[in-house]
């Protein structure tokens, strides 16, 4: 068994650490405060090429694994760019694997080499108002016409929608009722976002206001059969693929929030001093925040092993799922413990602890709540009964 | 074209580390980041090469980032004699180690950010017979000429000098690249000219503490700044402003 990172790792992380300093807090807070996308941050991470880290490099990409993607991302959000900075790639960085995998070839070759120089961005749509988590009582429906299918419905938490030229959205092509199992029936769709029937509305939201997440509505957008991904009535398999690795970079970014959090307040309770000592001499104060390092760690623990499984073709879904579970707990614990130590200050913005704190927040419900995750592993993993 | 580009590694400005009190200059136990007023040159070299040619790195420290940025290969001095060397003893190091790479330009940062003796570049070219320009902010090349724009106090300087030569760059004149990710992957394979101070044919009395010509003779810290003086503004603040900048001569 080996523990140690690679050189490759290392590299990786020490080269994002170089473009993460030049955008410092104070950028993070304007765009979060301002609601304006980070582009001169994903410009630069773009004409590095990172953006296309693990798309393979047949297609322009890095070619690099969910390893190598994870470390990037825990990296990013580690510079306190938090879910602003990682948000702003995360889907450039794994999302468009349907297409790699079941897409047609033409399609493929037409469209990842643009999501890796980071020219076209790309959302995902999945998500419902009136389904939830529960992916297949979808009612958006897309219906075939000639050489084209009419796509109607809505989708919630579009993330970055706005910017995004393209969308990969799963649809319903056999009504729930009418399909043989809940989970056929779903397929998947590439399709253009910026189309006069297609609205887009930003979500209010607690946190992360740098990238927008969007109710969009589909109001019979024609899309040509070329963008059907793979075979019709297949999609909800094909979706089921990306959970893992999304679960894992989720982690990791959770993860990186989670070291933000912690180096900053132990440094701060070393400089802080009340009644003539720092305050991190107190156990109340130190003690939680060695708590957060441990559980923190715990969790990369998991990540590592969960992407390490990814990348070798293993079963990694008790993995990923508890890489999710513990590193979004043990980073909002963190952000909690660090506004905790920073007391007032950690309450004001200018320190930047809320910012976290409220990025914190958002990985115990996306990309999948806790709870599912606790669904996942007591009747995946346990043999339990299903409670749903 | 074959560029030489100097680059040295320094303890992160933001984290210094601490002065040894023994040896009178920093300790370098800490992790050391590319200086940043060597990444200009770098990107300069890499602008004037841009595909066609080679830009070699010469350093007495490993630097990764460099080449990650997209420099050909690396000449790497290094030798457990080279510690304690003041500029002079550094300069004879890289003007050897530059003379191996037979460029035809060497570019240099101004000064380092750690010593600041800015005198480094020009004792190279000394030592090399070469011509040196200093205080570049643009370098063009052609025809076996080196077209410099000069930076003065008053403006700039149009200077042109024989290849080969030597050319300072000044600070912030160029927007240096990130290391792409293709570029950090690559670097590990490019080939690093390992070399010791024998290689070069440098005597270690010459280098290092033992050939030290200079004398760190005490540090103090610097003075801690005064308090300024705080105008009130009762509707003439401007004017006391323009008096007292008067006083400076600055306007």
């Amino acid at each position: 068994m080996e523990f140690a990172e690679t050189d490759d790792h290392q590299a990786i992380r020490e080269g994002i650490q170089r473009i993460c300093a030049d955008f410092n807090d104070e950028y993070w807070a304007t765009c979060d405060d301002t609601h304006e996308f980070p582009w001169a941050f994903y410009e630069a991470l773009a004409a590095s090429g990172w953006v296309g880290i693990a798309i393979p490099e047949e297609f322009g990409g890095g070619g690099q694994g969910i390893t190598e993607a994870s470390i990037m991302l825990e990296e990013i959000a580690a510079s306190g760019a938090a879910m602003n900075g990682c948000s702003a790639v995360h889907l450039s960085i794994f999302g468009m694997e349907p297409v790699r995998r079941y897409g047609s070839p033409e399609l493929a070759a037409k469209v990842l080499p643009r999501v890796a120089s980071g020219e076209l961005h790309v959302a995902f749509g999945v998500t419902e108002p009136d389904a939830g988590t529960d992916t297949t009582r979808i009612r958006t429906r897309a219906v075939r016409d000639g050489d084209e299918y009419v796509i109607t419905g809505a989708k919630v938490w579009t993330t970055k929608a706005p910017m995004c030229e393209m969308c990969l959205l799963l649809v319903r092509t056999t009504p729930y009722e009418a399909a043989a199992s809940p989970t056929e029936g779903l397929s998947l769709f590439l399709v253009d976002l910026q189309d006069p029937a297609v609205d887009i509305t930003p979500i209010p939201k607690l946190g992360r206001n740098a990238v927008v997440s969007c109710e969009v509505r589909y109001d019979g957008l024609r899309v040509p059969a070329s963008r059907l991904i793979g075979q019709e009535g297949e999609g909800f398999r094909y979706i089921l693929d990306g959970l893992n690795p999304e679960r894992i970079l989720i982690a990791s970014e959770a993860l990186g929030i989670g070291r933000v959090c912690v180096e900053r307040a132990s440094g701060y309770a070393t400089d802080r001093v009340v009644f003539d000592r720092p305050i991190g001499q107190n156990q109340g104060i130190a003690f939680p925040l060695a708590d957060a390092h441990m559980r923190l760690h715990a969790a990369s623990l998991v990540i590592r092993e969960a992407s390490w499984r990814y990348d070798n073709n293993l079963s990694c879904a008790e993995a990923a799922n508890t890489a999710k579970y513990l590193a979004s707990d043990a980073a909002f614990y963190a952000a909690d413990r660090a506004m905790q130590t920073h007391g007032g200050f950690g309450y004001a913005k200018e320190y930047h602890i809320e910012r976290y704190w409220r990025e914190a927040r958002l990985m115990k419900i996306a990309p999948v709540s806790q709870e599912m995750v606790l669904n996942f592993v007591s009747a995946k993993v346990l043999g339990m009964p299903k409670s749903y | 074209m074959k560029v030489v580009v100097c680059v040295k590694q320094i303890p992160d400005p933001a984290d210094p580390g601490e002065i040894d009190p023994s040896t009178k200059t920093l300790k370098r136990d800490v992790k050391l980041i590319l200086d940043e007023s060597d990444s200009y040159g770098v990107e300069m070299a890499l602008q004037l090469v841009d595909g066609d040619g080679e830009v070699v790195l010469v350093s007495m420290a490993p630097n990764n980032e460099v080449l990650a940025m997209g420099a050909d290969s690396a000449i790497l001095v290094s030798d457990e004699a080279l510690a304690g060397s003041d500029a002079l003893g550094t300069a004879k190091v890289l003007a050897a180690a530059i003379k191996r790479a037979e460029p035809d330009l060497v570019l240099a940062a101004t000064e380092s950010s750690d010593g600041y003796t800015g005198t480094v570049p020009e004792q190279v070219a000394e030592l090399l017979g070469m011509p040196s320009v200093t205080f570049a902010k643009e370098v063009a090349v052609a025809d076996g000429t080196v077209a410099v724009k000069r930076q003065t106090e008053a403006g700039y300087d149009d200077v042109t000098c024989p290849l080969p030569c030597l050319v300072s760059v000044t600070a912030g004149v160029v927007e240096p690249r990130y290391p792409s990710f293709k570029g950090i992957m690559a670097a590990k394979s490019k080939p690093v000219d390992e070399v010791g101070i024998a290689d070069l044919g440098i005597d270690a009395g010459a280098v290092g503490w033992a050939g030290g010509g200079q004398e760190i003779v005490a540090i103090e810290p610097a003075p801690a700044r005064e308090a300024g003086e705080i105008v009130e503004d009762e509707g003439d603040a401007y004017e006391r402003i323009v008096s007292f900048l008067e006083e400076l001569k600055v306007i």
